[in-house]
């Protein structure tokens, strides 16, 4: 018969088909796409009915994403340095906290205010940075004890200072309008099949985090500090060895994540307008989780921002299209738990698919 | 003297203490250009204590280190490096989970562009690693795969690559060949020929006659702190370098123990 003649392929093309399946192994988001849009087709199928297909609903989720998303860039890169930061909630709070405190209370000019609480974050960055490299001890333990300073020190200065625990006001400071535009404003597109005519807000926030990906995912893939930040998550003591810069690249990537905090922080107080002294708590669990997802090792070394921005939108699609199916949102954090396991378990599969011997 | 003469490195009368304990007596030993040095010596002879002062891990607190001649003090190992001395340490300081090219040239990576427009030249860096590795004898298929993906033995030679494209005059390769198979080994020392013919210096350390023997041009045997002496090829057979790594008593006491436990055995 012909079939020995049909399926004669050339070896050099199986061999291409062979090390391409190779390549996209090799890619540590992989994993986090295909599981991105997997969860957003659950959605559809279960609760497209009731609304969850639909701009309205994506903007919902975008935006949720877009604010865990900012976090999560800075924390890839952070943990693809091989250190974890917990303190990053609670820069939120204190961020926050300053801006409304200083436009409100002493009527500041906002967009002096916004600078002193940037300060204040990247403070807070530098000396997280600055004991770990110091101390020598896990970041985890650093950053668990900041963040439990940071959140105790803005609860009790605020009550010091204003007898409360919340600020509200901002949205009446001089300055808000030109400030909102960059923190918190939003498009509205309406959406041309939607009953209701209601328009779906995308706030700018969206732009922030797509931004600051793209950012985030040049620098590490092709710049020198790029470079250095998988080789001091890899292995400090070699990288220090080839004149790798291991100490001042960890405080720099301590005060990037710090200052994606004061970015969310920002935002968060700008589009609320007022401040609570609670903003952000869990915030630092829900970015490692969502950068654990987008395929970065917890030990370092390995991940991908992109892969962050996926797990992100996960999370995000996941909070939010909760509500849609009608399940009680209480249930969120099951999801959110049973899905950190799944992830880490097919992120290992891959990893070990991508490293294997010949 | 003139400089080809004079031997590239040189150690006289070094010796290290550790507390109480003697790692290196009074050890001499010179390198010359284009020559392929083997230090033997059986576990706790002191050859990573030799290698390491080389290296600049730590001074020696005896003796003399000369560099071309000219008395030198290394602080650091990044110090020694600086002056064309590398050290490719057996657990290869490579990152299994980083690519070729990103291992090959952590630290030191081209790049185009200016200030902020300044970035990773990686299409000329995987070229250049794809043509070091082509010298050797490596056909990579794709210098962005993992080094995980990497034999023992072309692991050992990439990082010997590594060394030799950034300039090393002087290469001290520290156990190259002790975990690797026979033919993986062959890579690693048909390489280590390689680096001699271009001129460089290479100390090859080693607790294996057997891979000593072929590529070694003088061969330094140390035992228990001390120098038993350099020799030639032509000074030293392959069974006297066994009989003085080892001690030839010893030997012959296993021999005739090993005897008697056939015999009771039987």
């Amino acid at each position: 018969m012909s079939v020995e003649v049909k399926t004669g392929t050339p070896l050099d093309e199986r061999l291409l088909q062979e090390s391409l399946v190779r390549k996209l192994f090799r890619r540590p988001e992989l994993g986090a796409i295909s599981g991105a849009a997997l969860v957003w087709v659950l959605f559809a199928l279960v609760a497209g009915d009731r609304g969850f297909v639909s701009l309205r609903a994506t903007a919902n989720f975008l935006e949720v994403a877009s604010e865990l998303g900012i976090l999560a860039v800075a924390v890839a890169l952070l943990m693809i340095g091989g250190e974890f930061d917990l303190s990053i909630g609670s820069i939120i709070g204190g961020a926050g906290m300053t801006i409304a405190i200083l436009s409100v209370e002493y009527q500041w000019n906002l967009w002096a205010a916004i600078g002193v609480a940037l300060l204040f974050s990247l403070v807070v960055g530098a000396i997280n940075g600055i004991l770990v490299v110091r101390t020598k001890l896990p970041s985890f333990i650093i950053t668990l004890g900041s963040l439990f300073i940071i959140r105790g020190m803005t609860i009790g200065l605020t009550r010091l200072i204003t007898g409360r625990t919340q600020v509200g006001g901002i949205k009446a400071t001089t300055a808000y309008d030109s400030a909102s535009k960059f923190f918190a404003s939003s498009f509205e597109i309406t959406d041309p099949a939607s009953t209701r005519g209601l328009p779906a807000e995308f706030p700018v926030s969206i732009v922030w985090w797509l931004v600051l990906a793209a950012i985030g995912t040049y620098v590490l893939l092709r710049t020198r500090p790029g470079n250095w930040i998988f080789g001091i998550g890899g292995d400090a003591n070699a990288a220090r060895n080839v004149g790798v810069p291991v100490s001042r690249m960890k405080a720099i990537l301590f005060m990037v994540t710090a200052t994606s905090a004061w970015l969310v922080g920002t935002i968060q107080v700008l589009s609320a307008g007022g401040a609570d002294t609670l903003r952000g708590e869990q915030r630092e669990f829900y970015a490692i989780i969502a950068v654990v997802i987008g395929g970065t090792l917890l030990t370092g070394g390995y991940g991908s921002v992109l892969g962050a921005v996926f797990g992100a939108l996960t999370v995000g699609m996941v909070q939010q299209g909760i509500i849609y199916t009608g399940v009680d949102s209480d249930w969120f954090k099951v999801f959110l738990g049973a899905m950190l396991i799944v992830a880490v378990l097919v992120n290992n599969y891959i990893r070990r698919r991508a490293a294997e011997a010949r | 003297m003139s400089a080809e003469q004079t031997p590239i490195l040189e150690v006289r009368n070094v010796s290290k203490y550790f507390g109480g304990v003697v790692a290196l007596k009074e050890v001499s030993m010179d390198l010359r250009r284009g020559e392929v040095m083997c230090l033997l010596g059986d576990n706790g002879a002191g050859k990573s204590t030799l290698i390491k002062i080389l290296s600049g891990v730590y001074p020696p607190d005896e003796g003399e280190y000369l560099l071309e001649g000219k008395p030198v003090h290394f602080t650091s190992p990044r110090d020694a490096l600086e002056r064309g001395i590398a050290t490719v340490y057996q657990d290869l300081a490579m990152i299994p989970l980083m690519s070729i090219t990103r291992n090959f040239f952590l630290g030191s990576e081209p790049t185009r562009g200016r200030s902020i427009f300044k970035r990773f030249d990686i299409r000329r860096a995987d070229a250049i690693v794809r043509q070091e590795l082509h010298k050797i004898g490596i056909d990579i298929r794709d210098p962005a795969q993992p080094v995980g993906t990497l034999s023992g033995g072309e692991r050992q030679s990439v990082a010997i690559a590594r060394a030799v494209y950034f300039g090393a005059k002087v290469l001290i390769l520290d156990e190259p060949t002790s975990a690797l198979g026979v033919k993986q080994a062959g890579i690693v020392l048909r390489y280590v020929a390689q680096a001699r013919a271009r001129g460089v210096a290479v100390i090859f350390i080693t607790h294996n006659p057997q891979h000593a023997y072929p590529i070694g041009d003088r061969f330094t045997i140390l035992k228990r702190g001390r120098s038993l002496g350099t020799f030639t090829k032509a000074e030293l057979s392959r069974n006297d370098m066994i009989q003085m790594m080892s001690g030839g008593e010893e030997l012959e006491e296993l021999e005739r123990e090993l005897h008697e436990f056939r015999l009771q055995g039987g």
